[in-house]
């Protein structure tokens, strides 16, 4: 974290949020001796990019991905407005890729290859590749959850495929689920407090993911958990936490109707490409019965070709790349609301024990006990968890809807260029021809 | 011939000008303007007009290509289009067919110096002088044998060619105008669904702070995009139309090929018939049966027939037989002008075949280019409004 004051964290006094002990985390959790300022990781724009100071790598096996953050970052720049550029530094790099199919007379699955580049002091060392299944991130997930429940945790791709319908062996599955591990796995890199995570770092460096490693956590965890599940009821939701709430309905509906469209836009596609495909056809047996007509024909059922294999490539492109985005989301968006309503039961009981203990303390002067203040300051420290990944999700939203919607739009021009491009060249060979016969003519 | 051809284009300028609902029906103006004429001249032309001019010209010049009427009604139609003869882009087009009739007629060689189409251009009562020529006689007896089968021995090489030809030309037109039909109508669903989007944009930029102007203004150009397609389909019409004027040429063309056939198997016939009254003649003269008659059964049975009997037999084949070698004289001038003549005018068309399909084919690149354009603008706004999000 940056050293400049944190913003939007009202009740949580001075300190940046991770040092101060987390009312749900077991004491286990190594407390940061400080925040990581690592200027020379050379992500915090403001003393590297815009003031024209170099950026020093930290290892430079991790050029070419500060590259391609780089990339994103400039888009930022442009935009000028990203409220984390100036807090936030970057020295944690996570990258999912390579599957391997691992045969076993148990199961066939897939694994992924995690690797990370970090100059932080949490991690023994600078670089590391795991491998890993979705199952360990299955895992992670749920920790993260379990361990930092008032925070939006990224979603995972889905779980469950129907065998039979799918092939979870695919090269096109497989690649969408890797894409969407990565995403996943990035965010959490990103964010200023999961990023910390004990359970992360076991992840991303443990040869062997020994999964019972949390178990004394999540006993301490579960029974606090168990606690903020108890039957008080809220009464009045801050307006704040209601238009979240409101928001995501809306949100949620909206992605659900685009989805369908896209997906329908798809459909059509298809069928439009089948009907094209056989126009295309007969053009090509018509050139057969002609003479001066032939290339004439022939060259307008290669255009068509053409174009068909165009977009071909942009449904393609469409099913694997715009759609999981959109899935993603309504996913975070389920999870998003989960984490709302545990806020609501963390008030609601806060505000239960505390009207008992002002009863009580008006019946027989009993003071008002140390838990009631404990769980002040849990709800406290929720709500500002939440309102700080509130703005952080809402802005990673916006790039993400940003880059989704004119990776769209390129590509559908890229897809007319295509056509473009092959119909311009038909005109030319069939001026040229004509010109041809004239001069002949003359001659 | 071709002086004269346009010697008719440059005394009128054809031009079919309206189309005009009279009573229920369909009509067609055509408006004429002679240019060394005092009064411009307007007639009211219904669509069976057209149809008696063009059945009069088919029946008078079996060896001419005769051009087509555009349909009647409208087929190949895509489901926005309605079938309905009335709608008002259908009857445009039409009426843009009968103009390209009567234009290709008119400029035809042989076709412009034809009288009857003199009066169709200038005369109220030019149905009287068409019904006059007699025509309908032999419009009924030349479909009769078109439709008939018939099998010819020799028929001329080339003009077979030319009517598997045809067959072709008729085929693949008709496949292509089917097939573009169907892509016409699923490319209309592609681009409407995409107003969805639009919409869905409005509504979701309600709920965005930042995000709201270019979701917003991005929806309209999805919007645009939806709407676009309208245009786009109506102006493939004409490529259609163009399409459907050889589908239907190409029947014309089959027409010819198959006068060819019948003129050629009339000769066969009456060549056959002369050389069998020859036959029939010499055994008559000479006495010995060489081929199986009942009349020489009979003889042989019930003896020869009496000399006066046989005289007048013989006078009666002569005649006969003088009669049929003017008739082969007069079949055999006749398939020869209508091969000499018919070939020409294939070569004709064939010529103006290639040269208006490969211009259709042009035009037709040119829209797709043209539409091209358009989606690249449409998309790349869109894209600046995302960018702006």
């Amino acid at each position: 974290m940056s050293i400049s004051a944190p913003r939007g964290l009202a009740s949580s006094g001075q300190k940046p949020i991770t040092e101060i002990l987390h009312p749900l985390s077991a004491a286990e959790e190594p407390l940061s001796p400080g925040p990581d300022v690592t200027v020379s990781g050379g992500r915090d724009k403001e003393v590297g990019l815009t003031n024209g100071t170099p950026v020093e790598t930290p290892s430079p096996a991790s050029a070419s991905v500060l590259f391609n953050r780089l990339q994103l970052d400039d888009d930022l720049d442009s935009d000028g407005r990203d409220p984390y550029a100036d807090t936030e530094t970057h020295d944690l790099f996570v990258t999912v890729d390579d599957p391997k199919k691992h045969v076993s007379t148990m199961e066939t699955y897939i694994t992924y290859r995690v690797s990370t580049k970090t100059t932080r002091i949490e991690f023994d060392l600078p670089d590391y590749s795991v491998r890993r299944r979705y199952q360990d991130f299955d895992w992670l997930r749920t920790k993260l959850e379990d361990s930092q429940p008032t925070h939006l945790i990224p979603p995972l791709p889905e779980k469950f495929v129907m065998k039979g319908v799918v092939d979870r062996f695919s090269e096109e599955f497989v690649e969408t689920r890797m894409k969407a591990l990565d995403k996943f796995l990035k965010r959490v890199a990103d964010h200023p407090v999961l990023s910390f995570n004990p359970h992360l770092n076991a992840f991303l460096s443990a040869k062997d993911l020994n999964k019972r490693q949390g178990l004394a956590l999540l006993s301490k965890v579960g029974e606090s958990v168990k606690n903020v599940a108890g039957g008080y009821k809220l009464r009045v939701r801050p307006p704040e936490f209601c238009a979240m709430g409101e928001y995501l309905d809306t949100f949620n509906q909206k992605l659900g109707t685009i989805d369908r469209i896209a997906q329908r836009i798809l459909k059509e596609q298809s069928e439009y490409l089948t009907e094209l495909r056989e126009y295309g056809t007969v053009y090509a047996s018509w050139a057969g019965s002609e003479e001066e007509l032939q290339r004439p024909l022939e060259g307008v059922a290669g255009c068509v070709t053409t174009c068909c294999g165009a977009l071909e490539d942009m449904s393609e492109n469409m099913g694997q790349d715009f759609l999981p985005v959109l899935r993603e989301y309504i996913l975070y968006i389920e999870s998003m609301k989960n984490v709302l309503r545990k806020r609501d039961q963390s008030q609601a009981e806060y505000e239960g024990r505390l009207e008992a203990a002002v009863l009580r303390k008006q019946e027989d002067r009993t003071p008002i006990p140390a838990e009631v203040e404990k769980c002040q300051d849990k709800m406290e420290c929720f709500n500002a968890d939440l309102k700080a990944d509130w703005e952080r999700w809402q802005s990673n939203k916006r790039q993400d809807f940003k880059q989704l919607l004119t990776g769209m739009a390129d590509k559908n021009v890229t897809h007319y260029e295509k056509c473009q491009a092959a119909w311009e060249s038909l005109i030319t060979l069939l001026q040229d021809k004509q010109t041809e016969d004239k001069t002949s003519e003359t001659n | 011939m071709v002086e004269e051809g346009s010697t008719l284009m440059r005394r009128m300028e054809i031009c079919v000008a309206e189309a005009e609902k009279r009573s229920g029906k369909n009509a067609v103006s055509m408006q004429e303007t002679f240019t060394h004429a005092v009064t411009p001249d307007c007639l009211w032309r219904r669509y069976s007009e057209f149809e008696l001019l063009r059945n009069y010209l088919i029946v008078t010049y079996p060896y001419i290509v005769v051009p087509p009427l555009p349909e009647k009604r409208a087929e190949f139609v895509w489901h926005k289009l309605s079938a309905d003869n009335m709608d008002p882009d259908f009857v445009e087009r039409r009426r843009v067919g009968l103009e390209n009739f009567l234009l290709r007629v008119a400029s035809h060689p042989v076709l412009c110096n034809d009288k009857i189409l003199c009066y169709f251009l200038t005369e109220h009562g030019w149905k009287e002088a068409v019904y006059e020529t007699g025509f309908q006689a032999k419009a009924d007896s030349r479909l009769r044998a078109l439709s008939a089968t018939f099998r010819v021995r020799n028929p001329d090489k080339c003009f077979m060619e030319m009517k598997h030809y045809s067959d072709e030309l008729q085929s693949h037109t008709s496949q292509l105008l089917r097939a573009r039909a169907r892509v016409a109508d699923r490319l209309y669903g592609v681009f409407k669904v995409h107003g969805n989007y639009g919409r869905v944009f409005s509504e979701w930029s309600a709920i965005e702070k930042e995000m709201g102007d270019g979701l917003q203004s991005a929806g309209h150009h999805m919007d645009a995009y939806a709407a676009s397609i309208d245009d786009i389909l109506e102006e493939e019409e004409h490529y259609a139309d163009q399409l459907k004027e050889y589908l239907f040429y190409a029947e014309a063309l089959r027409a010819v090929c198959r006068k060819h056939e019948l003129t050629q198997f009339e000769l066969e016939m009456a060549s056959q018939d002369l050389i069998s009254k020859k036959q029939q003649r010499e055994e008559l003269a000479t006495g010995i049966v060489r081929t199986f008659s009942f009349k020489g059964m009979t003889n042989k049975l019930f003896g020869q027939e009496a000399p006066e009997q046989r005289e007048a037999r013989l006078k009666l084949l002569e005649d006969l037989i003088a009669e049929g070698e003017e008739t082969v004289k007069e079949k055999t001038i006749e398939r020869a002008e209508h091969v000499e003549k018919a070939w020409v005018d294939i070569q004709r068309f064939k010529e103006q075949k290639d040269k208006d399909l490969r211009e259709a084919l042009i035009n037709y690149a040119v829209m797709q280019i043209s539409m091209c354009k358009k989606g690249i603008q449409v998309w790349s706004n869109a894209k600046e409004c995302f960018l702006k999000m």
